[in-house]
């Protein structure tokens, strides 16, 4: 098959901007992404600059966005990518370039430093040999230790495009990993950290991450299970966590006039942001005052469903829900 | 065409103006709608974080209301759409959590979800379901000229947290919804970004920079207005637009139903679009007569 690879091109030394160019080649039965750049590479300009090393998805080396979406090269069937006899390469997203396909990684690893990602046990026990865990154990870290750190996450994450700040899918897996690990004796000192400005609530579940993930880390999922841990431990020091107690409690209406099976939209952003947090308050006062004057504010009382009661022995039961 | 309607809590509370064009829409097409009064928040992904089983467990008690009156289910919101969606996966990915999950349903309710129940979005329904030739043949002002932005939300364009299905293998549902009432389809590069939602109470800052950037790409391809099938997507998109320091230009921006309803023939007046923080009526200028 005949194919148009529009590559981008910049070199951090020598360009202001980067340009795309067209390179055409006919992709060799069972190639990848990968040998195709190679080919490339080889056969048409020496110049074309990429990571790459094990070729076969452990090394995480050759992540770069294909088609606009992050992938790491030898994990993808060229011909797959291939649409309108066009496949799109950049490098990834979020970091600044070097050169061509090979970008500065160094925010990542600073990221990930943030959470001394390595196992802190208890040093006053002697082990015989290993640490050794059951296999049930294990299997809650399971995911999460698959990461290769290839930041195809970081690259999509929409978060980050916006906050240079935030910690990132990878860092938080990558906690997930720790906090989760039964050998880990610094459970409250990481989730401290986890539940401030940057950390678990900050994330926007637009689950870019887990999407463009090659592995089984899936770093959603291990911030939902963050999150879930966080509210076992009575964490309410967050706008994020309060809002989950805001419907903890609105669904249920565990207090009157809060809910009714359906949450009441007026009981959400106060409880969220802090019934005493009046400077939050006041800066949630214009979009009220907005939909207020065009008939958009929800009915002061709650909508009760029929069967409530249903609903409240259910939210009655939360714990026995958790087990 | 008979279904439970699932509204969500936004249809019943600040976004009401959407069950109104939805009620239209389906009366036009044929399509009967039986509101499931009975039916509680789907917990919009966020009980998830609290109690994960808990929150599969008050969905498959709403399946389990649908199976009762053998409907398959109709939402109108693209979160409550992909929560229980993710539920479905779950119980047909593990059956022995299903069980689980089940025993403690009837503890509580007497109720058993079988796993039975169809759930979609009104747009999926119309895209496979009703189809777009047959939503051709009704409309009865066709919206030509109007140049409109598709804007799934990320429920529906990701719906998975721990899988790779993406993007591409998505039919373009709105935009041959959007072809099909005579309106002209813009993409733009943020497209398919978050609206920012989610985080609009813990991190106002990041939230509104995240609905910028979805509003700004669609107004520099000079679209007239959005078009979403999330509610939630709508409050942040719309109601927030004053507020959005980098906004480039002010853009409407519709409910899925909205956008099927004038061109069904229903007034601006008749869909509250005057309820919109950012006026949507004047988006009818744009249509060629």
């Amino acid at each position: 098959m005949a194919v148009k690879f529009v590559i981008q091109r910049f070199d951090s030394e020598k360009d202001s901007a980067p340009r795309m160019e067209e390179f055409n080649l006919e992709i060799p039965k069972g190639a990848t992404l990968l040998d195709c750049i190679n080919l490339i590479k080889w056969e048409q300009d020496g110049t074309l600059t990429l990571r790459m090393s094990c070729r076969s998805a452990i090394c995480g080396s050759c992540a770069m966005r294909v088609n606009g979406h992050a992938r790491l090269a030898c994990k993808t069937q060229a011909v797959d990518v291939v649409t309108d006899n066009k496949v799109v390469i950049a490098p990834l997203g979020n970091f600044p370039v070097i050169k061509d396909l090979v970008v500065d990684l160094e925010p990542f690893w600073a990221s990930l430093e943030r959470i001394d990602p390595w196992l802190k046990p208890n040093e006053s026990v002697k082990w015989e040999r290993e640490r050794l865990q059951t296999h049930d154990d294990e299997k809650l870290i399971d995911d999460a230790s698959t990461c290769i750190l290839c930041a195809s996450c970081y690259s999509d994450c929409n978060v980050m495009e916006v906050d240079k700040n935030y910690m990132g899918p990878a860092t938080l897996a990558k906690a997930q990993r720790f906090v989760f690990d039964t050998r880990d004796v610094k459970t409250k000192e990481r989730l401290d950290q986890l539940n401030e400005l940057t950390g678990i609530w900050d994330c926007t579940h637009c689950a870019e991450c887990s999407t463009r993930c090659p592995t089984d880390t899936k770093p959603l999922a291990r911030i939902t299970e963050l999150k879930a841990r966080s509210m076992e431990h009575g964490y309410s020091n967050s706008a994020g966590s309060r809002h989950v107690l805001a419907f903890r409690e609105s669904i249920p209406g565990k207090y009157p006039g809060t809910g009714g099976g359906l949450i009441n939209e007026n009981y959400i952003p106060p409880r969220s942001l802090g019934f005493f947090n009046i400077p939050a308050l006041i800066g949630i006062l214009p979009v009220g005052i907005r939909m207020m004057i065009r008939g958009k504010m929800p009915p002061l009382l709650p909508h009760t469903i029929e069967k409530f009661d249903e609903i409240k022995r259910m939210f009655g039961r939360f714990k026995e829900y958790l087990k | 065409m008979k279904y439970a309607l699932f509204t969500g809590c936004v249809a019943k509370g600040a976004g009401r103006e959407l069950l109104t064009a939805t009620m239209i829409v389906a009366d036009k097409l044929g399509i009967e709608l039986i509101d499931m009064k009975d039916a509680s928040c789907c917990g919009a992904g966020v009980v998830h974080e609290d109690n994960p089983r808990l929150a599969d467990a008050i969905n498959m008690r709403t399946f389990s209301l649908a199976e009762e009156q053998g409907l398959d289910i109709i939402t109108i919101c693209g979160t409550c759409q992909g929560v229980m969606r993710r539920v479905q996966i779950r119980c047909e990915q593990k059956p022995d959590y299903m069980k689980e999950v089940n025993a403690e349903l009837k503890k509580d309710t007497g109720r058993e979800y079988q796993g039975k129940v169809k759930v979609k979005h009104l747009y999926e329904v119309i895209a496979e379901e009703y189809g777009f030739d047959k939503l051709a043949e009704k409309v009865t002002k066709k919206l030509t000229g109007l140049k409109v932005g598709p804007y799934y939300g990320c429920y529906a364009l990701r719906p998975h947290e721990s899988s790779d299905v993406s993007v591409p293998d998505r039919p373009e549902m709105l935009e041959k919804a959007i072809e099909a009432v005579g309106a002209t389809v813009v993409k733009w590069e943020s497209m398919q970004k978050c609206c920012g939602f989610p985080i609009l109470m813990p991190n106002k800052t990041n939230s509104l920079a995240l609905a910028g950037n979805v509003l700004n790409g669609a107004v520099e391809e000079g679209a007239d207005c959005l078009v979403t099938p999330c509610p939630l997507c709508h409050l942040n998109l719309d109601s927030y637009q004053p507020e959005i320091d980098s906004l480039k230009a002010e853009i409407p921006v519709l409910h899925y139903p909205q956008m099927l309803a004038l061109a069904l023939g229903a007034s601006p007046s008749q869909l509250n679009l005057d309820s919109h923080i950012v006026q949507a009526a004047k988006i009818m200028e744009s249509v060629k007569a």
